[in-house]
C-alpha cells in the first residue's frame, strides 16, 4: 500500500461516508460529545430564555411609557403610573455610598494580607473574610433590622447630625432605616469581594517591582502605595466592578433598612427604595398586570446595568491577566 | 528640611500600615461579631420544639420552623436534580470537547448567568413555572434555585477537570480507551473531589437565598405535601418573622438565622477544607 | 573505529557493553531473520504546518528490542507515538505514508483495538488514582474482559517483575509506590491486555540506576513474548539492552542496524559522531 507519486495525507479519520462510521466506532465518544454539548448550549439557552421573558412580560409598561418611564419620578400602582426615577435613584446612591466606604477599607485590608501580614495569617483571615461573603443576605438584613437600625436612631444618626448637620444630605429626621443604613449594611456585604480580589491581584505583583522601590529609599508604605498598587490598579477596578455589580443586585438586605419610600430625597436619613426592594415588596400583591410589567421592567433594568458592569469587570480582569498591570 | 520630610515620611508609613491592618482586622471582627449576635440571640431559642413543631398562627407564641426545614431540603433536592447535571455535564464539555468559539460563548454565559441578580433569576421562575400553572410551587422554587446552581458548578467541574494532568489521559488511551470512557473511569474520578465539594459550595449558596423564592416557593404556613404546592424555607422564615410586628415571631427569626447560618458556614468550611487537603487527586 | 582522543566514557561504556553482549551465544545472524511486526513507509509528520518527521523508513522486527537515539528533538518521541496513533490527541497533527503493523495500515485498524495491541510506558510513571489492582485491572475491565481479574493482574505485576513487593497491598493506592515501582505498575497495566507491542517512551528517564537496571532485565524477560521499541537518550542503555538500534537527527533517520554493529562501526560519520559524544 505504499504510495507512489502523490502522497496520501492521513489526517484524522474521514469525515464523511461509510468509512467515518466504521472510524467512528466508539459510538461512545460522538454521543459524549453530543450530550455535554447539549448541555452546554442549554445554558445558552436559559439565559436566552430569561432575557425573552423579561422583554415579554414587561410588554405593558414599554408600549404604554417607552422611555419616559426612565424620567418619570411616579409610582402610582393605583393610578397606573409607574416611573423609574425614585428606584433608579435609590439603587445608585446606596450602591455609590457602599462602594465610597467599602473601597478604601476593602483595598486597605487587602493592602495588608498581601504586603505585611505573614502568609499563615493572611491566608487564615482571607479564608474568614470569604466566609462574610458566603453568608446570606437574609442574614444580614436580619442584623440591619435589629442592630444597625436601632444603632442608626440612637448613635451614629446624633453623632453625624451633631458634626454635619449643617449638610443637606445630614438633614431631616432620622428614624433608623433609610439610605445611609441600607448602605451601611451593603458596606459590609461588599467589602469581602473587594479585599478578595483585591489580595489575589496584589500578590502576583512580581516581587522586583517591590524591592526596587525599597532599593531606592521608599518606606514600605509609599513603595505599597506609590508601586505595588498602581501595578495592581486594573485588577483592583475589576474588584470594584464586581462588588459594584452586587451591590446594585442586592436584594434581601437592603429591602428590610431601606425604608421602602419610592421618593428621591436629598436627606440620606430619609427612607428610600431600590428596584430589588421594590420588586421584592409588591411583585406579589401586584395590583395589575401593568403592575407587574412595570416591576419586570424595571427587573430588565437591572439585568441590563449588571450585565454591563459584569462584562466591564471580566474585560478588566483579562487586562490584567495580559498586561501585567500596565494600562 | 530633608530631616523633617524624613520623619513625616516615617510617620506616614507606621500610620498608613497600621490602619491597614486595622481596617483588615475591622472586617475579620466583623465575622465574630455576626456570629455573636445570632448566638446570643436565638441560641436559647434552639429547643426540639423548634425543630419539630410547625408554626402557631399568626401573633400567638411559640411553635416552630419544622415545615421550613424540610421545605428547604425538598428545595435543595430539586436545586440538586435540576442543577447539577446541566453544570457538570455543560463543565465536562468545556474541559473535554469543547470548540474554541463555542466555549468562549458559553464561559461568558455561565459568567453573566452567575452575575445575575437573584430577585431577577425569581422573576424569569415565576414567568416560566408559576404564570401558566397560576399557583405558586416547590417545583418553581427549586427550578430558581437549579438555575443558580448551575454557573458554580459549571466553574468547579471545568477547573477541576482542566487540573487532571494530561499525563493521565495519554495513559488511559494508550490502554485503548475511547475519550468518553477515559473521561467517565479516570479523569472525572481523579476531579470528584474538587467537583463534589464544587456542588456543596453551589447548593450552600443557594439554601441562603431568599429573593428568588419570594414569588415562586412563596412559603407556607403548613407542611406541603407533593411539588406543586407552595413550600416554606429557613430564608423565607427569617425574613417573614424579621418585619413581622411580632416579638416572638423575631426570637424565632433569630433561631432561625442561626440555624441557616451554622448551616452555610459550616458547608463552607467543610468544602474548603476538603480543597486544601485533597487537591486534584482524590482516590 | 573513531579515534582514542575523542571518544567520551558513555562510548567506550557502551562498546563494553556490546563486548559483554557479544559473548552472548546468540548469533548475530538470527536477528535478520526475525519476521517483521513494524512496516514504516516514507513517513512525513506534521505538526501543523511544521515538518516533524522527513521521509522516515524503518523496520521493526518482532520479538527483538528496537532502540531509538539521538539528540533531543530529533523526533523520536514524535514518530514513537505514530505507531499507537497517539498523536492523534493533538489537534492539528497529520502525516503522510504508511504504517503497518503485521501488514495492516494501522489508520484502518480500530484505534482502541490497536491500542490494545500496541501499548505505550511514559516518560513519567502516570498510574490513575486508583488502587494498584484497580489501575492493572483497568486495561482488562474497559476492554470488557469478564474472566478472572485476579489472576492476570497477579500474572501482569509478575511480568514487570513487581509482585512480590505489592501482593499484601493491592488495594492500596498507586501513589503509595515509589517513582520505580509506579512505572513497574504502569508496565504491569499496559502489559495485562496483552500487547504484541510495547513502546517504551525513555521509560527509566525518571528513574534511578537500580531500578533501570531492574527495568531494562524485564525487557530482556519481556522480549519472547513482546515486540518493542524504546526510544531513550541513554546510549548505554541502547547498547545494552537493544537489539537493533536506528539513530535519528532532525527528524530524519540517519541509520539503523542491529546494535552492536551500529555502535561498533556506524556507518554514517553524523552517527559516529553522536556515539562517540561529539554533541546531544
Amino acid at each position: 500500500m505504499s504510495t507512489a507519486t502523490t502522497p496520501i495525507e492521513h489526517a484524522a479519520p474521514p469525515e464523511t461516508g461509510p468509512r467515518a462510521l466504521l472510524h467512528r466506532l466508539r459510538h461512545g465518544d460522538e454521543v459524549a460529545h453530543v450530550v455535554t454539548l447539549t448541555f452546554a448550549a442549554l445554558i445558552l439557552l436559559i439565559t436566552s430564555l430569561l432575557v425573552f421573558e423579561l422583554w415579554i412580560r414587561s410588554g405593558p409598561t414599554r408600549g404604554k411609557f417607552g422611555l419616559s418611564f426612565f424620567w418619570s419620578g411616579v409610582w402610582d400602582p393605583i393610578g397606573g403610573d409607574f416611573g423609574a426615577i425614585p428606584f433608579i435613584y435609590g439603587t445608585l446612591v446606596t450602591a455609590l455610598l457602599a462602594l465610597m466606604i467599602s473601597v478604601p477599607l476593602g483595598v486597605a485590608a487587602a493592602i495588608f494580607l498581601a504586603e505585611l501580614a505573614p502568609r499563615k495569617m493572611s491566608d487564615t483571615i482571607a479564608f474568614l473574610i470569604d466566609l462574610l461573603a458566603a453568608i446570606p443576605s437574609v442574614i444580614y438584613g436580619l442584623l440591619g433590622i435589629f442592630v444597625v437600625v436601632p444603632l442608626m436612631r440612637t448613635t451614629i444618626g446624633p453623632a453625624l447630625k451633631g458634626a454635619f448637620g449643617f449638610l443637606p444630605i445630614f438633614k431631616g429626621p432620622n428614624y433608623g432605616v433609610g439610605f445611609l443604613t441600607a448602605s451601611i449594611v451593603l458596606t459590609i456585604m461588599v467589602v469581602p469581594f473587594i479585599i478578595s480580589v483585591s489580595r489575589e491581584v496584589l500578590l502576583t505583583v512580581p516581587r522586583e517591582q517591590r524591592e526596587a522601590a525599597l532599593g531606592l529609599g521608599a518606606t514600605r508604605w509609599e513603595a505599597t502605595w506609590k508601586v505595588v498598587v498602581p501595578w495592581a490598579r486594573t485588577g483592583i477596578m475589576g474588584s470594584v466592578f464586581l462588588a459594584l455589580a452586587r451591590a446594585l443586585g442586592e436584594t434581601m438586605a437592603v429591602t428590610m433598612v431601606i425604608g421602602n419610600d419610592p421618593k428621591i430625597r436629598e436627606s440620606l436619613f430619609a427612607p428610600g427604595y431600590t428596584i430589588a426592594a421594590v420588586i421584592a415588596n409588591e411583585f406579589n400583591e401586584a395590583t395589575s398586570d401593568l403592575h407587574r410589567s412595570a416591576l419586570i421592567e424595571l427587573g430588565l433594568v437591572l439585568f441590563l446595568i449588571t450585565f454591563i458592569l459584569n462584562g466591564l469587570a471580566r474585560l478588566l480582569m483579562v487586562a490584567t491577566e495580559r498586561g501585567g498591570g500596565h494600562s | 528640611m530633608n530631616r523633617i520630610r524624613l520623619t513625616w515620611r516615617k510617620s506616614l508609613n507606621v500610620v498608613m500600615l497600621t490602619l491597614t491592618g486595622v481596617a483588615a482586622f475591622a472586617v475579620v471582627s466583623v465575622l465574630f461579631l455576626i456570629l455573636g449576635y445570632f448566638i446570643w440571640n436565638g441560641g436559647t431559642s434552639l429547643n426540639l420544639d423548634f425543630f419539630l413543631k410547625l408554626p402557631r398562627p399568626e401573633g400567638e407564641v411559640g411553635g416552630g420552623v419544622a415545615n421550613a426545614i424540610v421545605g428547604s431540603l425538598k428545595l435543595l433536592l430539586l436545586a440538586a436534580v435540576i442543577g447539577l447535571p446541566v453544570g457538570l455535564l455543560a463543565g465536562v464539555y468545556l474541559a473535554e470537547f469543547g470548540g474554541k468559539t463555542f466555549s468562549f460563548v458559553v464561559r461568558y454565559t455561565t459568567d453573566l448567568l452567575n452575575g445575575v441578580p437573584s430577585i431577577v433569576i425569581g422573576m424569569f421562575a415565576y414567568s416560566l413555572a408559576v404564570v401558566p400553572v397560576k399557583h405558586y410551587s416547590a417545583l418553581a422554587g427549586g427550578a430558581a434555585l437549579g438555575v443558580m446552581v448551575v454557573p458554580i458548578t459549571v466553574r468547579a467541574t471545568e477547573e477541576f477537570l482542566r487540573a487532571v494532568p494530561n499525563s493521565m489521559r495519554e495513559g488511559a488511551m494508550a490502554l485503548g480507551a475511547s475519550k468518553w470512557k477515559t473521561i467517565a473511569t479516570v479523569i472525572v474520578p481523579a476531579a470528584s473531589g474538587g467537583i463534589i465539594t464544587g456542588m456543596l459550595l453551589a447548593l450552600a449558596r443557594v439554601a441562603g437565598e431568599t429573593a428568588p423564592l419570594i414569588f415562586t416557593a412563596l412559603g407556607n404556613q403548613y407542611w406541603s405535601p407533593g411539588w406543586s404546592q407552595p413550600i416554606s424555607a429557613l430564608p423565607l422564615v427569617v425574613y417573614n418573622y424579621a418585619i413581622s410586628p411580632y416579638d416572638d415571631w423575631h426570637r424565632q427569626a433569630w433561631a432561625a438565622g442561626l440555624v441557616l447560618l451554622s448551616l452555610v458556614l459550616l458547608a463552607n468550611i467543610g468544602c474548603r477544607f476538603v480543597i486544601n487537603r485533597k487537591g486534584v487527586r482524590s482516590v | 573505529m573513531a579515534s582514542a582522543a575523542h571518544e567520551k566514557n558513555e562510548a567506550t561504556a557502551a562498546r563494553l557493553a556490546l563486548q559483554v553482549r557479544s559473548m552472548d551465544t546468540t548469533a548475530a545472524g538470527s536477528q535478520k531473520e526475525a519476521p517483521l511486526r513494524f512496516q514504516i513507509s516514507d513517513l512525513n509528520f506534521y505538526y501543523g504546518a511544521r515538518q516533524a518527521v522527513f521521509g522516515l523508513n524503518l523496520k521493526i522486527p518482532a520479538n527483538r528490542i528496537t532502540a531509538l537515539i539521538g539528540p533531543s528533538g530529533c523526533g523520536k518521541s514524535t514518530f514513537l507515538r505514530n505507531l499507537n496513533r497517539m498523536n492523534e490527541t493533538i489537534r492539528g497533527t497529520r502525516y503522510t505514508g504508511d504504517i503497518l503493523l503485521d501488514g495492516q495500515d494501522i489508520l484502518r485498524m480500530d484505534v482502541v483495538k490497536l491500542r490494545r495491541r500496541v501499548g505505550m510506558v511514559f516518560q513519567r510513571p502516570n498510574p490513575f488514582p486508583k488502587s494498584i489492582y484497580d489501575n492493572v485491572a483497568y486495561g482488562l475491565r474497559i476492554n470488557g474482559y469478564s474472566g478472572r481479574l485476579d489472576d492476570l493482574v497477579e500474572k501482569s505485576l509478575k511480568r514487570a517483575a513487581l509482585w512480590e513487593e505489592v501482593k499484601d497491598s493491592l488495594h492500596k493506592s498507586a501513589f503509595a509506590l515509589s517513582g520505580g515501582q509506579q512505572q513497574r505498575l504502569c508496565i504491569a497495566r499496559a502489559l495485562a491486555v496483552d500487547p504484541e507491542v510495547l513502546l517504551l517512551d525513555e521509560p527509566c528517564s525518571a528513574l534511578d540506576p537500580v531500578t533501570t537496571a531492574k527495568i531494562e532485565e524485564l525487557m530482556f524477560q519481556l522480549k519472547d513474548s513482546c515486540t518493542m521499541a524504546i526510544v531513550t537518550h541513554n546510549m548505554q542503555q541502547a547498547a545494552r539492552a537493544s537489539d537493533f538500534t536506528a539513530f535519528m537527527l532532525d527528524g530524519k533517520l540517519i541509520e539503523h542496524n542491529e546494535t552492536p554493529k551500529l555502535f561498533t562501526t556506524p556507518q554514517d560519520p553524523r552517527t559516529e559522531a553522536y556515539i562517540t559524544g561529539r554533541f546531544g
